[in-house]
């Protein structure tokens, strides 16, 4: 049985979803981006939020994922093969029938969230050993390494980069297209989320976070739930890397690997709204993005620097998040019993 | 791609010399940055992953001194004074509210303040790559195999010198020795009478003015550019985990470690590999860690 409150809530974001592009078709690559922004928060809250791994380097699945699917998309259909399309730095511009290109695309982000996959059990094997900063700065690492290998692969370009196919559509029916990958691919998500954290999965990450040995010792097998949770997270960060890469239409190493912007991003966007929430990632990523637009537009040049001023202020004075502080404010409007004796108790001590 | 190893093994192995004096001026800057990080980890447990950003602001400052025609010890002074009040100014707005709290929310504040710092830099210094020109000349050894800069000689002098002032000032003065009973026990000094707000404030005060001390280093020897500044956050924090905190020699022979290892790698493997080496170095030494760690562990199975 659905709340009420959650039912209008659903209600009024798919509304947008599917109304937004129709009323302001000017915007519409910008609400993809804020559809791209949900899921990165979102997925950043499995680890960073409910189970209190807080990875820094998420982004390295993004940019796997963007170079998979380039891969896979010039590979299939393009007979010279990839090495001789990149090493001609985007002067070839090979025509791709439509069903090919879709074909393609759809391949791409398949192969992408799976390579993200692979790669994510393979980092999990000596990753998840580490804890609190260690894995912190370990993941930032990986990130930082994983695009300057990328760097020295001339098979994917290089530092050069790589062009992507040209999209067989007009301009606006290209917006329209891949806003909606980017849609569908945020409710997915939210709702895989929702459905893995109702279940005993998420009751379990929740316990490795308050005590990762109490967890073990009572007999959960915490490496694998570990291993599901960033999991899930690489494969919605392959796909929608997929969908970010033909989106932008060129990718390199600064496109790919974006750990000063989306990468702190995702993790402001989440503490902005309140980590360790199902709604705090989403609230915090349209927040953000809407703060991330009017300062991209009335204060060019200085954007950047307001938003680490953002950043900090946000961590510094608001740690708790929105929905943090809805929580502590007004429990009763989450379903939280707060037992008046203990807080009597806490008063009297503090 | 192996090329190399060939020309450093077998044709003109004097060029080992060459890289293996790189790596000694290059480690000796990383030895300042790294002790700063070494210090703030251990006695206030921050985690400054804007460390290289306080390297390139005082590379700029230099830069601006230098502009004026100031000799080099005058620029290396006032740039530390004012890298100094700025590590204090920066506790007194940031840090200081943070200091208790977990350890992730010292990582992501200090980004917040790299970020801002490199931007700031950027829109202020322009994204060109600079350096100091000391007009200074090269000394050529081994028939020309190997050039070694004076610049270069008396930077690594330089370090020698802050390096051993700092020793000295750590063991002798009240103040150092504040700080280390701070970080052993910072509540048996507060029962003292240790002001340790005081101490935490001069402690990142400290390392920014040694950051800041070698970026002047770092500015005279190489280039300095707003966005190099992560790299040698990840150098210092590849260094301070593999030597371990509040260890001095082990921070400077890790510096040096690191110093060689990367221009070997970029000598063999090729300079694009350069800045991938520290990450590599870092990545591994988390997971030995792990491993002794794991081993430590009893499980019963």
């Amino acid at each position: 049985m659905m709340r009420r409150s959650t039912f209008i809530t659903y209600a009024g974001l798919g509304l947008f979803g599917i109304l937004g592009p129709i009323l302001f078709p000017a915007y519409t690559l910008s609400i993809a981006y804020l559809w791209m922004m949900v899921l990165m928060a979102s997925t950043w809250d499995i680890l960073g939020g409910q189970m209190g791994y807080n990875s820094l380097g998420n982004i390295t699945f993004f940019g796997v994922g963007m170079y998979v699917s380039a891969i896979i998309q010039i590979a299939i259909f393009y007979e010279p093969g990839v090495r001789e399309y990149t090493s001609a730095m985007g002067a070839i511009k090979p025509e791709f029938t439509d069903q090919q290109y879709y074909w393609g695309i759809f391949l791409g982000i398949f192969g992408g969230a799976i390579a993200a996959l692979a790669l994510s059990l393979i980092f999990s094997t000596f990753m998840f050993g580490l804890r609190g900063p260690y894995f912190a700065i370990g993941s930032l690492g990986l990130a930082i390494a994983a695009a300057e290998i990328t760097v020295t692969i001339n098979y994917v370009g290089g530092a050069s980069g790589i062009s992507m196919p040209m999209f067989p559509g007009d301009i606006e029916f290209r917006s329209v297209f891949f806003y909606i990958l980017c849609f569908i691919l945020a409710v997915l998500a939210h709702l895989v989320i929702r459905g893995m954290l109702s279940t005993q999965f998420g009751l379990a990450i929740n316990a490795i976070r308050d005590d990762e040995d109490k967890a073990e010792a009572m007999g959960l097998p915490t490496l694998i739930y570990k291993q599901i949770g960033w999991g899930v997270t690489a494969v919605f960060m392959g796909a929608i890397g997929a969908v970010a890469g033909n989106m932008a239409g060129f990718i390199d190493k600064e496109v790919a690997y974006p750990v000063p912007t989306f990468g702190i991003f995702m993790v402001a966007m989440v503490l902005l709204g309140g980590k360790g929430t199902l709604w705090g990632p989403v609230l915090g990523a349209i927040i953000f993005h809407i703060v991330k637009e009017t300062t991209w537009t009335y204060l060019l040049g200085w954007q950047w620097v307001t938003l680490g001023l953002i950043l900090i202020i946000n961590i510094v004075y608001f740690q708790q998040g929105i929905m943090g502080w809805l929580q502590s404010k007004y429990p009763e409007m989450f379903g939280i019993v707060v037992d008046q004796s203990n807080i009597n108790q806490e008063k009297k001590e503090s | 791609m192996f090329d190399n190893l060939q020309l450093l093994f077998v044709w003109a192995p004097i060029i080992n010399v060459q890289v293996i004096l790189d790596g000694i001026f290059v480690g000796a800057v990383f030895a300042l940055c790294a002790y700063g990080l070494a210090l703030v980890w251990g006695v206030m447990n921050i985690k400054n992953l804007a460390q290289g950003d306080f390297v390139i602001l005082g590379g700029y400052l230099a830069l601006v001194l230098h502009s004026w025609n100031l000799p080099l010890p005058v620029i290396l002074v006032i740039v530390t004074i004012v890298m100094f009040v700025y590590g204090w100014s920066i506790y007194a707005l940031i840090i200081r509210r943070i200091v208790d709290k977990d350890m992730f929310v010292s990582l992501l504040a200090t980004f917040g303040l790299s970020l801002l710092m490199q931007q700031a830099m950027n829109l202020y210094f322009g994204p060109e790559v600079q350096t100091i020109d000391m007009k200074l000349p090269v000394i050529d050894a081994f028939d020309n195999m190997v050039t070694i800069p004076y610049s270069k000689i008396i930077s690594l002098a330089l370090a020698g010198i802050i390096t051993a002032a700092v020793v000295i000032f750590m063991k002798k003065s009240r103040t150092g020795q504040a700080i280390r009973a701070t970080a052993q026990d910072a509540r048996a000094a507060r029962v003292l009478g240790i002001d340790t707000d005081r101490v935490y404030a001069f402690t990142f005060a400290f390392n920014s003015a040694l950051c800041g001390a070698a970026g002047v280093l770092v500015s005279v020897i190489w280039v300095i550019q707003p966005f190099y500044g992560i790299t040698y956050s990840v150098r210092t924090f590849a260094i301070v985990t593999a030597a371990g905190l509040g260890n001095l020699p082990g921070v400077i022979s890790a510096a040096f470690g690191i110093g060689l290892f990367e221009k070997y790698t970029g000598m063999i493997v090729g300079t694009a590999y350069e800045v991938a080496a520290p990450v590599m170095i870092l990545l591994l030494v988390l997971i030995i860690r792990q491993i002794n760690m794991k081993r430590n562990r009893q499980v019963v199975r």
